[in-house]
């Protein structure tokens, strides 16, 4: 399997993003000559669906709220419906490089789902406190469940393979952290073939990660229940897909 | 226990009863979320016009006021009811959600095809015009 951009479908979940979306869908279109970008217009109040139209992407838009898994839930389906082998999350809030696709799709080669990972030595991504502590512990985990060094389990900046999709299209989680670290639990108990690579983030175009310690203690919970309830759950299968050797 | 007491924990026992089965015959509610009410409307009305079963039942299950078996089983029953709905409510909103899904993709197609059929519209235009 050659993964190509042509085959690869851009899904950026957005949530009134006008004033960043129209940037970054011209900037993916420019470093990723050929492919398709899909924004899925979150229930956004704004004019996010007409700025990402105006630079030439495709907008799904949802009648109200879904949240990050709920959107990507749609790209997956749209990448289905239309016949896309890969599909690669980039935010609109500019986080994610979209030159950093390219390593992706690289590394695809040999796996089905591809985690860019921001601790992982490049950029200057920093977070810190109890948030820091919670992806430490997620990472840690995540890494003995899926047999492979994961720093980064709670970014966004990932490519499904063909398999990984039709298991994503079905199984997505719509929770909240679920589209992160449940996704990458059910994707290894579907037995996909997880890696990452190491990306530059950049800051955020608007707004900012919390850093409230109350905040920080909910979402570490929060992240350990999502993380214990993916685990006990049964196993999502994958229908008819060929098992990789 | 004086007969005015008797006659209002039938009665309460009896107008539940009749809500719930009235509810039902009109299609106000469905059989699988009145089967708790049901169930604790007939145990009402079977204490309430027998009230030694209570006594009885009481001290079959060793609860040395009969009392507290009433107060456990309306908990239980409320308990089961709650349930039933949060599990409802999650399966509802996953509807929902699947519902919006399809509804932004099938908008997406339409607006597809109204564009694709709009410029064939003006060539189809174009040549009838010749």
């Amino acid at each position: 399997m050659v993964a190509t951009l042509e085959r690869t479908l851009v899904v950026m979940p957005a949530f009134n993003e006008e004033s960043s979306v129209r940037q970054v869908v011209l900037e993916v279109f420019e470093k990723l000559p050929g492919i398709t970008c899909l924004v899925v217009d979150d229930g956004s109040i704004d004019d996010t669906a007409a700025e990402a139209l105006a630079a030439g992407a495709l907008v799904a838009r949802l009648p109200f709220n879904l949240g990050v898994g709920g959107a990507m839930r749609v790209g997956f389906r749209y990448a289905m419906e239309q016949g896309f082998d890969n599909v690669v999350q980039v935010d609109a809030d500019g986080q994610h490089d979209p030159a950093g696709v390219h390593a992706l799709l690289e590394r695809l080669e040999s796996a089905d789902l591809v985690v860019g990972a921001r601790f992982a030595g490049k950029g200057d991504y920093v977070v810190r406190g109890p948030r820091r502590l919670a992806m430490v512990l997620l990472s840690q985990f995540l890494s003995h469940t899926a047999g492979t060094k994961l720093t980064d389990t709670t970014s966004g900046f990932r490519m499904s393979g063909p398999r990984a999709v039709r298991l994503f299209a079905e199984h997505y989680p719509a929770e909240y952290l679920g589209d992160t670290v449940e996704s990458l639990v059910i994707a290894v108990r579907a037995r996909c073939v997880i890696a990452q690579v190491p990306v530059a983030m950049r800051v955020r175009a608007g707004g900012r990660p919390s850093h409230h310690p109350l905040k920080a203690a909910g979402y570490l919970g929060r992240a350990i229940l999502a993380l214990l309830f993916a685990l006990i759950r049964p196993p999502a299968r994958l229908h008819g897909v060929e098992v990789s050797p | 226990m004086t007969a005015a007491s008797y006659v209002l924990g039938v009665l309460t026992a009896l107008v539940t009863l009749g809500v719930v089965i009235e509810m039902l015959r009109r299609r106000r509610l469905r059989e699988r979320h009145a089967i708790w009410w049901l169930i604790a409307g007939t145990l009402a009305l079977v204490v309430g016009v027998f009230p030694n079963v209570l006594g009885w039942a009481a001290s079959l299950l060793g609860v040395t006021v009969p009392l507290n078996l009433v107060f456990f089983v309306s908990v239980a029953v409320l308990f089961l009811v709650c349930i039933q709905h949060s599990a409802e409510l999650t399966n509802l909103e996953a509807k929902i959600r699947s519902l919006a899904e399809t509804a932004a993709l099938q908008a997406m197609r339409i607006d597809e095809l109204e564009k694709r059929k709009e410029s064939r519209g003006v060539a189809d235009g174009s040549t009838a015009a010749r």
